[in-house]
């Protein structure tokens, strides 16, 4: 057991130093005392986005974790003011009971709130409310050597629109205020279909999508020829009777890190092929909880050891509506035929309303995410990857990326040369070198 | 709602004791050192829900200044449901034994100080014949150590005096719990760990500690596995144990 922190993929295998801040009131100095010590250092919250978006060139992280008290709420107007070491699960941990819920949650509970700012997160419910950094209403930024800047739309707006989804690179977010939505119950009217290929997927979707807060659709990547793209459909809202409860606890714990990865084709393929028989070909509705239906993995503690010692990569890209279909069948055809890939394939409509940040990741499209064991093949397959997203216009989640080419990350991401003017010196991150030069 | 007077009110043990309790909508009554930290302290626990945060600034090795704290905490409670003890520093053992000056400061601190405080609270719950006296002491109080005797030993006084005071309130309802966590995650243990010691995460330490005491239980281990661990460690022989590099 070490003192080392990694990202949630374990790759690449960077272990950082991490630099413990716990007080509002000492962000500044610890700041600047880590920033003159190190070069460079990058805030390091909960450690969930999965390449090297979240560590520190320098390998020292200003580790904000502890910083994750409460300064202010109103459950009136829905609105919280905390810290940004406090995860989304600890905010709906007291919202739930009070009525109010997160506007948009990612697939896990336990980011932090400054990394969901950071990577401008985004959820089910994309088309419904576009992403996180939406509903942040203002936020503090520190930067090295001077006195907290309040950001807003309408105050320092330049840098408001640079650090949602600024990777952390333009200062140390010393708070966030968001805004929540108001729910009647902490249950889900969910509806699950099992479609037969890719294109029962663009009709579910054109169908479901604009009737529902929640979206989501999990895909068997083992599946050829006239079953590709096969999988399950998600849909789902809010319910309007039952209990306003909050219940997450971590049943299951990984509690160690296998010397190999357990995904694996064979298991895989079994897995893959119970879980699409499982569910009906007509609609089945049902009511669960908001945990199950948000955080399935969640209830795993440290899910990421299954892929054993040498970790793994997610690979999530969107694809823009007009080549989407053609592009999207492309990606999994080479994943099939490459017989990679991991029981979690997410496949997901990204709506048009426009993210504030500057490079956020949606774009109105198909977003694809998908896991792969960490091995030697797998820069192959990516590179074959790649090169259909970057034809169709596509692009790379940098929260989840530990690979993409520099030249696909500035042309996708052509903002990028103003945060790059807007950065805090004093920071960089892995990522951020690897793609900018 | 249960009034819960807390002293030490800025450690990460206590905060993350308080957070459980504030989710049932409590009463808490702050004390520390340090105003702009129990501040903070104080708008975290009422966004989590607690009913009321009232605040004192104190530092717990002047015992001068407690009985105006007791005053003031009953002034704003009447009765005294819960008083949690945890204030303290990880003394360097190193330097206190090159210091006497230093030596003397750690065992103030964690526990001379401690046991007036207890004297004092004491007195009170007498009165009250009921409520709950918890106070913070460690493992390192089962046995004395050389990696960290100073520290171990002023936690020793703490278990002892700890044992007076249930004998003295058994026939009573006042309930006298002493706490000994094992190493836990927290700003004061960075050191530990960045040389590698497992810590217990303090969330889940202070799960075990709001049980134990919601419970009146007289001796909380947290995690529990160290009640075991310290058993043995308690009945290794000396000529096993001198041999021990612990």
């Amino acid at each position: 057991m070490s003192n080392y922190l990694y990202s949630w993929g374990r790759y690449p295998r960077r272990p950082q130093t991490p630099h413990l801040c716990s007080w509002r009131d000492e962000l500044s100095n610890q700041f600047d005392r880590v920033a003159s010590i190190s070069g460079t250092t990058l805030a390091y919250g909960n450690g969930r986005s999965y390449g090297d978006s979240c560590l520190a060139l320098s390998s020292q992280v200003f580790h904000l974790k502890a910083l994750n008290k409460f300064i202010h709420v109103d459950w009136q107007l829905g609105i919280v003011i905390a810290e940004p070491g406090l995860t989304l699960g600890e905010i709906l941990e007291v919202s739930i009971p009070r009525g109010w819920f997160l506007a948009v949650t990612p697939g896990t509970q336990f980011v932090s709130l400054g990394g969901a700012v950071a990577n401008d997160v985004h959820g089910k419910n994309h088309h419904r409310r576009g992403t996180f950094g939406k509903h942040v209403s203002r936020f503090g930024l520190l930067r090295h050597g001077q006195d907290e800047i309040v950001c807003s739309a309408s105050e320092n707006a330049e840098l408001y629109s640079a650090t949602i989804g600024g990777l952390g690179l333009t200062g140390i977010i010393s708070w966030v205020e968001i805004k929540l939505v108001p729910v009647r119950t902490s249950l889900i009217d969910s509806t699950s279909v099992r479609f037969g290929n890719l294109s029962e997927f663009f009709q579910l979707s054109d169908e479901l999508d604009s009737l529902h807060e929640y979206s989501v659709a999990w895909i068997d990547c083992l599946a050829k020829s006239n079953q590709l793209g096969r999988g399950v459909y998600f849909v789902g809202n809010h319910a309007d009777y039952g209990a306003l409860d909050f219940d997450i606890k971590p049943k299951l714990n990984v509690p160690f890190i296998p010397p190999i990865s357990l995904i694996n084709n064979l298991s895989l393929k079994l897995f893959n092929e119970a879980y699409w028989r499982a569910h009906s070909r007509q609609k089945t509705h049902s009511q669960v909880g908001y945990d199950p239906f948000f955080y399935p993995l969640d209830r795993i503690s440290n899910w990421n050891r299954i892929y054993g010692k040498p970790g793994f990569q997610q690979y999530q890209c969107v694809i823009p509506t007009k080549s989407a279909e053609i592009a999207v069948r492309s990606l999994l055809q080479a994943i099939a035929i490459a017989g990679a890939g991991s029981f979690l394939v997410v496949l997901k409509r990204c709506g048009d309303i426009i993210s504030p940040g500057l490079l956020s990741f949606p774009i109105p499209g198909i977003s694809l995410a998908l896991d792969f064991p960490q091995n030697l093949k797998l820069s192959e397959l990516f590179t074959k990857l790649d090169a259909i997203v970057s034809e169709a216009g596509g692009r790379l989640y940098p929260a989840k990326d530990a690979h993409m080419s520099g030249s696909d990350f500035r042309k996708a991401y052509p903002n990028w040369e103003t945060l790059e003017l807007l950065r805090d010196p004093s920071l960089m991150s892995l990522f951020w070198k690897r793609v900018t030069s | 709602m249960k009034k819960i007077l807390i002293i030490g009110a800025t450690s990460a043990i206590t905060l993350a004791c308080a957070r459980l309790w504030a989710k049932q909508g409590c009463e808490f009554f702050l004390v520390a050192r340090n105003d702009e930290k129990l501040a903070q302290v104080a708008s975290d626990l009422l966004s989590r829900g607690a009913n009321s945060v009232t605040t004192h600034i104190m530092d717990s090795t002047d015992f001068t200044k407690f009985p105006l704290m007791l005053n003031q905490c009953l002034r704003a409670f009447h009765q005294i449901d819960i008083a949690l003890i945890g204030h303290g520093t990880l003394s360097d053992q190193v330097a206190c034994e090159q210091s006497v000056d230093l030596t003397y400061q750690e065992i103030l601190c964690n526990g001379t100080s401690v046991v007036a405080l207890m004297t004092l609270l004491a007195n009170q719950f007498s009165i009250q014949k009921c409520g709950c006296l918890a106070v913070i002491s460690s493992v390192a109080g089962d046995r004395g150590r050389k990696s960290n005797y100073v520290y171990g030993s002023a936690k020793g006084l703490v278990g002892i005096f700890t044992q007076g005071l249930q004998h003295r309130f058994a026939k009573t309802r006042v309930k006298i719990v002493l706490i000994k966590p094992g190493p836990t995650d927290t700003p004061m243990t960075s050191q530990l760990k960045s040389k590698g010691m497992k810590l217990a995460g303090v969330d889940t330490v202070a799960q075990v500690i709001v049980e134990g005491v919601n419970k009146g239980k007289p001796v909380i281990y947290a995690p529990g596995k160290w009640a075991f661990i310290m058993l043995i460690i308690r009945f290794i022989p000396n000529f096993i144990f001198n041999k021990l590099d612990i």
